[in-house]
């Protein structure tokens, strides 16, 4: 997203520092990291592993476990679309291959001038107004192919 | 004096445009000269309302809806202010049919107050239940609990009375107390609706628990597809915890109990609650072999009462009106009220809080009115992705775990997702091994190469190849995994898959066009 900062280990071993101190921290950290820079940088595994006492291995694996924590920066914007039952009751797996087709990425990608990441996920909670997008962490509902446009040009992206 | 008027600032709400409506009611009263007292209030769950606006009138708060920001000039000019006809009007907010026929208990506080109002909270009945509690005994607690009949509203049903027992009787020296707001289950967002219209109930329920066990740390695993909850319930609980409610000592005369909102990070196993404190202590979030139970050996090895957000928060509700009050609702074994959130293909979607014994027909017909394409009815998955698919013919099953068990499906967290004749139940039930395979922890095999290899038969038998064979094999997979897996995700995946070959034959023979798809 737009607020990321490059990746600067002594800003990285800053913020691994005010956190240490939770009881289960590598959650804690591995979201403020990526809070901070957009993605968790390799090179914040063995900052991590150093200052929990834990093995890089075990860092790692958390890292790679979860959906959430990104490898490398997305886009400039991250488009969420529900793939659930619900949101697939009304449409959404029309409204995938529309936002492919307007957006020009595949599912899962980020666009070739990183403006925009497109990433599936599975239920927003808003269930009862399907089918159900997030973009940059705003939450919209009722997104047919039509309402996806408007959202898109609302960002400025060409298609 | 400034009028009061309330937009929701429900994730829902803010969704379908309630905070431009918002804005705009700002912008036109200042344009108007008119002081008005806007609340920013949770949802009152007429999700297919929203953005619903409500203004406080002497003969009490009437409702205008679905608002958009091109409507706000039009409702100024009809003085919707003094509850002024307009064609928006909905009349007096409690008297409409779909919230008046409701049992609120759970949910009686969401949508009316502000959400992050101690003042609020208090002047419709919050901390009565945990000031009763205080001044019981922790085995009083835990028998209350128990005799009220609670059972876990995540989808086990197990009796929640029961595992607070546990905890209690395990000597430690730490104990916690865990709140499962990871709510993964597609069509369910009762979790959500609450932490964002009512995140003290949340906090008192664990306060109770707490007091009841002798926990004196707790934690909230929010999901992270949940940022709006996940800030809303953290400020609920530096609010509380300033104002000395919780922290150093409960109500300032109790027990030490201090909270802490968690973030999880996309991962639906973590809604399995070994695997959720396996995250929580900052790991993989694999599932646990059980046993030792979480309430013998639960985070960071000690007892640790983990429970799902519906329960906790319905345990003010207990204390406040009394357990037998809270026991008369409901049928059978399953005692009380249960939050359903009706979703998908709905016309009248959002939460409907009824007491156990609540048919599915009722639920889809009466309130939901039918589908939202307007097309015929099909199916309906309750459950979440791990429920089961029903057709018309079971829509008289009363909303009760046991007679959801006796149809081969389950209540879950309360999820009624409705699709009409456009559905594919074969796709579906392709999908539900797809997400199982997507979503499974890998720690035992049923679950990790089962759901594969069950969305690969699937698709086999979808285009025609050895049907006969492969569907043996369909079957004789999913019995591995229901008996097999270690936990829920793998056990319950063969719940929409049985469910839809059972129901949708159909569907899974492309030889025969089913009737709905040759209508198109």
């Amino acid at each position: 997203m737009a607020h990321s900062a490059p990746f600067d280990p002594d800003i990285a071993r800053e913020v691994i520092a005010g956190l240490t101190h939770l009881p289960g921290a590598t959650l804690p950290i591995l979201h403020a990291l990526q809070d901070r820079f957009g993605y968790v940088d390799a090179a914040a595994v063995p900052l991590i592993a150093d200052a929990l006492n834990l093995s890089r291995a075990e860092i790692h694996g958390v890292v790679t476990f979860y959906h959430h924590f990104r490898q490398a920066p997305a886009g400039a914007h991250v488009i969420q679309l529900c793939r659930a039952e619900a949101c697939q009751s009304m449409g959404c797996r029309d409204l995938e291959r529309h936002a492919e087709t307007r957006l020009g990425v595949a599912m899962g990608s980020t666009r070739a001038d990183r403006r925009a990441t497109l990433e599936p996920v599975y239920c927003l909670g808003n269930c009862a107004l399907s089918p159900a997008v997030m973009i940059d962490g705003e939450l919209h509902g009722r997104v047919d192919a039509a309402r996806f446009d408007e959202l898109i040009d609302e960002l400025g992206l060409p298609p | 004096m400034s009028r009061r008027i309330f937009v929701p600032i429900d994730a829902a709400a803010l969704s379908v445009g309630a905070g431009r409506v918002a804005q705009a009611i700002v912008r036109e009263a200042a344009e108007r000269g008119i002081a008005l007292d806007l609340v920013r209030n949770g949802t009152r769950g007429m999700l297919w309302l929203e953005p619903l606006v409500e203004v406080e009138t002497p003969a009490g708060r009437v409702a205008y809806g679905p608002v958009t920001p091109a409507d706000v000039s039009g409702l100024f000019d009809a003085d919707f202010l003094n509850g002024g006809a307009h064609a928006l009007s909905l009349g007096p907010t409690e008297e409409i049919p779909y919230f008046k026929r409701q049992e609120r208990l759970t949910f009686a506080r969401c949508g009316i107050v502000d959400p992050l109002s101690l003042a609020d909270y208090r002047a419709h009945g919050g901390w009565k239940g945990l000031e009763t509690a205080l001044g019981l005994t922790g085995a009083e607690i835990v028998e209350q609990v128990t005799q009220s009949g609670l059972r876990g509203r995540g989808g086990a049903g197990f009796p929640t009375g029961i595992k607070w027992r546990t905890v209690l009787n395990a000597p430690a020296d730490q104990k916690y107390v865990v709140c499962n707001a990871d709510e993964g289950d597609s069509g369910t967002f009762a979790d959500r609706m609450l932490m964002e219209g009512d995140p003290y109930a949340l906090i008192e329920g664990m306060a109770i628990a707490a007091v009841a066990v002798g926990a004196t740390l707790g934690f909230v695993y929010i999901r992270s597809e949940y940022p709006h909850a996940f800030r809303t319930f953290s400020a609920a609980i530096e609010i509380a915890t300033e104002a000395g409610l919780i922290g150093a000592s409960i109500l300032g005369t109790g027990p030490a109990f201090h909270l802490e909102a968690r973030l999880g990070a996309g991962a639906y196993i973590c809604g399995e609650e070994t695997s959720l404190l396996e995250s929580l202590e900052g790991k993989r979030g694999l599932v646990r072999f059980k046993p030792p139970l979480p309430a013998i050996e639960g985070l960071f090895g000690k007892p640790t009462i983990v429970n799902n957000l519906v329960s906790l928060a319905t345990v003010p509700v207990i204390f406040e009106k009394g357990w037998e009050a809270y026991r008369d609702f409901g049928m059978g074994r399953s005692r009380g009220t249960l939050p359903i959130q009706l979703a998908g293909n709905i016309k009248r979607g959002g939460l409907i809080e009824r007491a156990f014994g609540i048919t599915l027909r009722e639920l889809i017909e009466d309130y939901g009115q039918g589908t939202a394409s307007g097309r015929p009815f099909r199916a309906v998955q309750v459950g979440g992705p791990l429920g089961a698919y029903f057709p018309e013919s079971l829509l008289d099953t009363p909303l009760d775990y046991e007679a959801f068990a006796a149809v081969k499906g389950m209540l879950g967290h309360g999820g009624v997702v409705v699709f009409d004749d456009q559905v594919d139940l074969a796709e579906q039930a392709k999908f539900a091994m797809e997400f199982c395979a997507e979503e499974s922890c890998g720690k035992c095999t049923p679950c990790r190469i089962g759901s594969t290899r069950g969305a690969e038969v699937i698709e086999k038998i979808i285009a025609g190849e050895d049907r006969s064979k492969n569907l043996v094999l369909l079957d004789d997979l999913c019995t591995l995994m229901l008996d097999g897996s270690l936990c829920a995700l793998g056990g319950l995946t063969p719940y929409p898959v049985l469910s839809a070959l059972t129901h949708f034959p159909d569907d899974f023979d492309r030889s025969v066009a089913a009737p709905a798809r040759a209508a198109e």
